[in-house]
């Protein structure tokens, strides 16, 4: 049977492989500059290093068969994706890719061009499949608040009804892009109770909460598709602001939606967050092109691709084409740019995740758009990664990058991609997406010096031909990582201790347990006074040799003891007496190590005393 | 070089048409059994879906429309390339090859997607040269086309000359690729399976994009 298989695939790639040989010979033949193509070149110099060994290279390839490779973690399930939701002709129907995850309660909502899925956690390990719902329009970017789900609906087939058989009329009133509200409150009935129509559709959307506002939530709308004729949706239009100083270029959408009225949810604003302040042009960022000689071509900034809120700290990272951004959101519906950044290395400013203590935020380049392969060695280290940007005073500054250490094939689409902070106090960490180029841990402490914590990776989808697939987004909730995989479905994984990676690390991390997420909303941890969230801070002083040896015993003890019981609030005391004395003189320069740390730590051990 | 060239139009379509694609790998089993619902329209309920009718989930194909543009803009494609070909030896501005390189690859890129989209679907191929087919006067060009006295007027110039009507001709080439979408989408039933929807969105916003930055450039010689 696979044999046959084999075979019959054989012949029809030869069929494929002779008309695409004789294509290239064609254009090879006229193409006076085909040679200096440095991209297309698969003998280019390699542009960064990596470890020979490194278990990643030379993945046999395979659909659901691919060989994999891992590293300080495990996996623990892998869920295919539903009947209905592939095509089992090919991986690469872009009518049913799996798109973004979002969490509430005890479930696991998966977006999908199709639709979405709803999985019931109630094994966190292994997802179980309570509902799939049809309703296509892509890119089904998701999101979930109490019983209401989200979802982003941008082409041109979706309808207002969810049926599959797309708009005939190219002016029409069936046709829905834009955010979809669904009520989830009965499972095995869910009810669209809102379809918001937007001139551009919505290709991603953010959930946003005003901390003084429970009685609505607020969705962000990030359209990039062709603006519709005014004709279909009034008032849309799609010229150059010089000339059309409506248009739906240049602006997000920000929608309300009250909570007990959600059938009234509806668009409140279009800020035009890229002005220039002074002149009031609301094309105020980057036109578009190239930064000099030998940088990347950036896309202009008429678009936001994705925006990650932080209501605790007031703050929104906008990835804007061109541009990274950082808004102002004490006032939801207004939302205030104060900072932008260009880099010379982004082609496309694709999505931002701050670290929880919201001084760092890292964007993604989407170079390439995500269906290619560009991580190849002969790619740039810098280009489709993640700049890394520290912020201070609501201003910033590049501390640098971080790429997938490890190249992949020409098969595998690849590029920075969607992610989530892990919770490991004291440090930055998160888990991100990179396509095909599987899943990768960054540790961003140190902006300048991001590094690699974990990894999962599997083979291509196929040796021979790049079909698009890998993962859409990573994200930790409640001590696992879930995976969504564009062509292969769910991926479920818990982090294992490593070099870089402890174990008492990991169990601070996974006692952070939250009703829901949101990526694009990121929740602040804030972790409590407890013995494994005490030992992470001590393993990253040792490792980091920010501690006295000889106090190393002595925490260790009455770290022990009080997870026994038996350690008294005068002697938990007496042991972080002695941390901030050490902490002390370090800030004196009497004497090296980590003093933050120490405090932190000494802080932590008082109130276990209680 | 020469029979190659000769090929008619839909030559290769033979090879094409009994090809799926190349290296698919084999399928996996879904997870099966589950309920599947649609949803209404906004206020209305939602209905379960058959499973038996799970088939029926893919819903809508591709339209002729759909397949009418991919077949056209292969060779608008490759008239570009042939454009964008001549600068490196032409071009003597700095920043203009960087240009013309962005463009080929970009358009070869799509080039390979439009093929294999078209392989994928057991549709024709066309060939490699249909562009100069078309310049011949052999088949009607595609919006924005340069006929064969524009590409000669193109070819014989040089220096600043031949950047001038490389920027203007190049602009004409782009907008009638926006004609093309345009076309698309208002075409019956066209534009919305995701590829075409998403090839033809890229289209158009890296051709608009292109064609302001071209703008710009001839503004500032």
């Amino acid at each position: 049977m696979i044999l046959e298989q084999i075979s019959g695939f054989t012949h029809r790639g030869a069929a494929l492989a002779m008309v695409l040989v004789m294509t290239a010979s064609l254009i090879g033949g006229f193409s006076e500059a085909a040679a200096q193509i440095a991209p297309d070149s698969v003998e280019a110099e390699p542009l960064f290093t990596w470890d020979p060994n490194d278990p990643r290279l030379e993945l046999g390839a395979g659909w659901m068969d691919a060989e994999s490779a891992i590293r300080g973690l495990e996996q623990v399930s892998e869920i295919p994706r539903p009947d209905g939701f592939f095509n089992p002709a090919t991986p690469d129907d872009g009518r049913f890719s799996n798109t973004d995850l979002a969490f509430e309660g005890q479930y696991l909502y998966q977006g999908n061009y199709n639709g979405f899925q709803i999985y019931d956690l109630e094994d966190p390990n292994t997802p179980m499949l309570a509902l799939s719902v049809v309703c296509p329009g892509g890119q089904g970017d998701i999101s979930v608040y109490g019983d209401l789900v989200f979802m982003s609906a941008q082409e041109t087939r979706g309808r207002l009804d969810c049926g599959i058989e797309g708009v005939t009329d190219s002016i029409s009133a069936e046709r829905m892009r834009g955010v979809r509200i669904f009520d989830v409150s009965d499972l095995s009935n869910p009810m669209q109770v809102a379809a918001i129509q937007s001139c551009r559709g919505s290709h991603t959307h953010t959930l946003v909460i005003d901390p003084d506002d429970s009685e609505n939530v607020y969705v962000y709308i990030q359209g990039t598709s062709s603006v519709r004729p005014t004709e279909e949706l009034p008032g849309c239009s799609g010229g150059e602001p010089d000339e059309d100083p409506n248009t739906a270029l240049f602006r997000i959408e920000v929608v309300r939606v009250p909570l007990n009225a959600p059938e009234n949810a509806e668009i409140v604003n279009m800020p035009r967050i890229f002005a220039d302040a002074e002149t009031g042009n609301i094309a105020g960022l980057w036109a578009g092109g190239d930064h000099g000689a030998g940088t990347q071509d950036t896309r202009r900034t008429h678009q936001c691709h994705d925006i990650t809120v932080y209501p605790e700290i007031g703050l929104a990272a906008g990835a804007c084409s061109g541009n990274g951004i950082l808004l102002d959101i004490s006032d939801v519906v207004n939302p205030r740019r104060i900072d932008e950044v260009l880099d010379p290395n982004f082609a496309y400013w694709h999505s931002a995740t701050f670290n929880n203590g919201g001084t760092k935020v890292v964007f993604t380049d989407e170079w390439g758009g995500g269906g290619q392969a560009r991580c190849r060695a002969s790619d740039p280290p810098t280009w489709g990664a993640n700049a890394i940007f520290t912020i201070e005073n609501g201003e910033m500054t590049l501390g640098g990058y971080y790429k997938l250490p490890v190249p992949q094939t020409e098969t595998e689409n690849c590029v920075a991609h969607n992610g989530s902070i892990i919770p490991v106090p004291g440090r930055d960490l998160m888990v991100q997406a990179w396509y095909q180029g599987g899943l990768s841990i960054m540790d961003f402490t140190d902006p300048a010096n991001a590094f690699e914590v974990a990894f999962f990776d599997r083979g291509p989808l196929s040796a021979e031909a790049l079909f698009t697939g890998g993962y859409w987004s990573t994200y930790w909730h409640n001590g696992r990582i879930y995976g969504a995989e564009i062509s292969r479905g769910i991926d479920v994984f818990r982090l294992t201790p490593t070099e870089h990676l402890s174990q008492a690390e990991i169990d601070a991390a996974e006692l952070i347990q939250i009703d829901q997420f949101n990526a694009q909303m990121q929740p602040l941890t804030v972790w409590p006074a407890v013995v494994p969230v005490a030992r992470a801070y001590l393993d990253q002083l040792v490792r980091g040799n920010g501690i006295l040896n000889d106090r190393v015993p002595d925490v260790a003890n009455i770290l022990d003891r009080a997870e026994r019981g038996t350690a008294t609030a005068t002697q938990l005391a007496q042991v972080a007496a002695q941390l901030d004395q050490d902490a002390t003189a370090i800030r004196a320069g009497t004497r090296g190590g980590d003093a933050e740390r120490l405090s932190t730590l000494a802080e932590v051990l008082r109130n276990l005393g209680g | 070089m020469n029979s190659k060239v000769l090929l008619p139009f839909y030559v290769l379509s033979t090879l094409a048409v009994t090809s799926s694609c190349m290296g698919t790998p084999s399928a996996p089993a879904g997870t099966t059994g589950t309920r599947i619902i649609q949803p209404g329209a906004p206020g209305e309920m939602a209905q379960a879906f058959d499973t038996a009718e799970l088939d029926a989930i893919r819903g809508l194909e591709y339209s002729e429309a759909d397949v009418r543009f991919m077949r056209g803009m292969i060779p608008h494609h490759g008239q570009a390339l042939d454009m964008t070909a001549m600068v490196p030896a032409r071009a003597t501005t700095d920043g203009f090859s960087g240009l013309a390189l962005r463009m080929q690859i970009s358009q070869r890129d799509e080039i390979r997607l439009m093929e294999r989209w078209l392989a994928e679907r057991e549709e024709k191929i066309p060939a490699t040269n249909a562009h100069r087919m078309m310049m011949a006067g052999d088949m009607a060009l595609m919006p924005g086309m340069l006929n064969a006295g524009q590409m000669e007027q193109l070819t014989s110039a040089t220096g600043r000359e031949f950047e001038r009507l490389f920027l203007e001709f190049m602009i004409m080439h782009h907008e009638g690729a926006l004609t093309m979408v345009q076309t698309l989408f208002n075409s019956s039933g066209a534009g919305q399976e995701s590829l075409i929807f998403k090839f033809a969105s890229d289209v158009d916003a890296d051709q608009t994009i292109e064609i302001l930055r071209m703008r710009r450039m001839l503004e500032e010689r």
